[in-house]
């Protein structure tokens, strides 16, 4: 079998833009949480979320006019702006921007998300209720569109392999990165621009989520406290938005260019709940099933995975998640960390497993795992390490990273060193 | 009416990002100006909203130059 590696990587997200700024706010235990300010909350249940911060690039904040030009963001809705700056920064820290036809072709995009065009299909919505089906952009439909994130990143770099896109709710992202690397195996790419882009923070998002009970609504006045993941004080999850985006590709390809390569992408494990539409099964059936797919492809013990970047959303299934790890590595459980980088970013649903995968490459470059922030007082039955509060050195040879979605599906992604 | 020219020429230059050197009244929004099917269809929306006008699909099809727009409308503006 074809191995697939990871030669560029890139990420928006609450805590800022670009990967270098991510790992350096995670590691120093930062919040990228906040009160909402796009928009009036007063009337949500819900007040704060994971905004992509805005401003000057040379902080580390989101500066849209340094991907796009005025006339371009017009068309597009927030969620493929965010997906076309992830891969911007994906492609150009891989360097491999082909000009002739045979490796254009060789080159596809698999970048989903969990919903799409959410707010311009809200707005627009109101648009054709107040002023009549005249008044509805021609560019509507492409902005909404979840594949179009693959569609404008193949236009744009002249990408003609496999365009192809992956809507799993919040296991989006990992999926994307699973399926890529899978199409590289079999030799359909020899390098895919894989990951998941999100902008559902707006009013009918809010509202949706909070509708089904899965928004914390405690910590509006705290909001870097919101999001704690198997603290006893959790009461949901906090949305954040944003964009993860890698460039995966075969071995021997990135070898023969000497390309830097970061990781390889080593097992993928998939499963489905076949239980409730928002919640896990209470046995952890599905994740457990996942992880233990990722680790049989990646022909792996359980005493070799040193890092759990867990699914981990600040929400009952916590725990859930925790005894399916427990189940799944026995004894070995209690000798590897696992922390939950959502206590940070909130949770960017399609673009979660992305940006996570991203996290646990890193922590295996850098040999640190990120923190679990406002794990004051565990839940029950929370004994292995979580990483509570401090970010930590410590061996990774291998780290696997989890991401469930709504409708019961589970991905599992194992990295690991070249 | 002289400033519809003008209005017209704002329009084309915020909405495809062109140099208003560039808006000449010969310019063709597709050939010259870089627009594509939806731009135009976009354009069309934006002159009608700006001049309160209704602009048919089979008149739409019609205005391809800077000066097929500002004429259609200097025939039908109602302000």
């Amino acid at each position: 079998m074809r191995r697939v590696v990871i030669t560029g990587m890139g990420m928006v997200t609450p805590l800022g833009d670009g990967v270098d700024t991510n790992w350096r706010r995670l590691m120093a235990a930062e919040s990228g949480i906040r009160s909402i300010q796009a928009f009036d909350t007063s009337d949500l249940a819900t007040k704060i979320a994971g905004e992509v911060p805005q401003g000057d690039k040379a902080n580390g904040h989101f500066n849209v006019d340094s991907y796009l030009a005025p006339k371009d963001q017009r068309k597009l809705d927030k969620f493929l702006i965010f997906g076309i700056a992830a891969a911007e920064q994906a492609v150009e820290d891989s360097g491999w921007k082909p000009t002739d036809e045979e490796s254009l072709n060789r080159t596809g995009v698999m970048i989903g998300s969990g919903i799409g065009g959410l707010e311009t299909i809200y707005e627009t919505s109101l648009v054709l209720k107040e002023r009549g089906p005249r008044r509805v952009s021609p560019f509507f439909i492409p902005s909404a569109l979840i594949n179009l994130a693959s569609g404008q990143v193949s236009i744009k770099y002249g990408f003609k392999g496999p365009n192809h896109s992956v809507v799993t709710a919040c296991a989006t992202g990992a999926h994307a990165l699973g399926d890529a690397a899978r199409l590289i195996q079999w030799e359909d790419a020899d390098v895919m621009v894989a990951g998941g882009a999100e902008a559902a923070i707006c009013r009918i998002g809010i509202a949706g989520f909070n509708a089904c009970k899965a928004l914390s609504t405690d910590f509006n006045d705290t909001p870097t406290q919101a999001s704690r993941p198997w603290d006893k004080r959790r009461d949901g999850f906090v949305m954040g938005e944003g964009a993860g985006v890698v460039v995966l590709e075969e071995y021997e390809h990135a070898k023969k260019r000497g390309a830097k390569i970061y990781a390889e992408v080593i097992g993928y494990g998939l499963s489905g709940d076949a239980y409730h539409i928002t919640a896990p099964s209470e046995d952890g059936d599905g994740a457990q099933r996942a992880m233990k797919a990722a680790l049989k492809r990646a022909k792996l013990n359980t005493d070799q995975i040193d890092y759990v970047n867990a699914h981990g959303t600040s929400t009952m299934a916590d725990v859930i998640e925790l005894g399916a790890v427990k189940k799944t590595f026995g004894q070995d459980a209690y000798k590897l960390s696992m922390s939950s980088t959502k206590s940070a970013t909130g949770h960017l649903l399609g673009a979660a497993g992305a940006i996570e995968a991203i996290y646990s490459i890193k922590s295996i470059i850098e040999q640190a795992v990120p923190p679990t922030l406002n794990l004051d007082e565990p839940d029950e039955g929370c004994d292995i390490d979580l990483v509570a509060k401090q970010a930590k050195q410590r061996k990774v040879r291998y780290a696997l990273s989890n991401s469930f979605g709504f409708g019961g599906t589970n991905a599992s992604l194992i990295f690991g060193p070249v | 009416m002289s400033d519809i020219a003008e209005r017209v020429k704002k329009i084309v230059v915020e909405h495809l990002g062109v140099e208003a050197a560039q808006v000449k009244e010969d310019a063709k929004f597709i050939d010259d100006l870089g627009a594509d099917s939806l731009d135009t269809v976009e354009l069309v929306m934006a002159f009608e909203e700006e001049f309160g006008i209704e602009i048919p699909d089979d008149a739409a099809e019609k205005i391809q130059t800077v000066g097929d727009a500002i004429g259609f409308i200097k025939s039908n503006a109602k302000s």
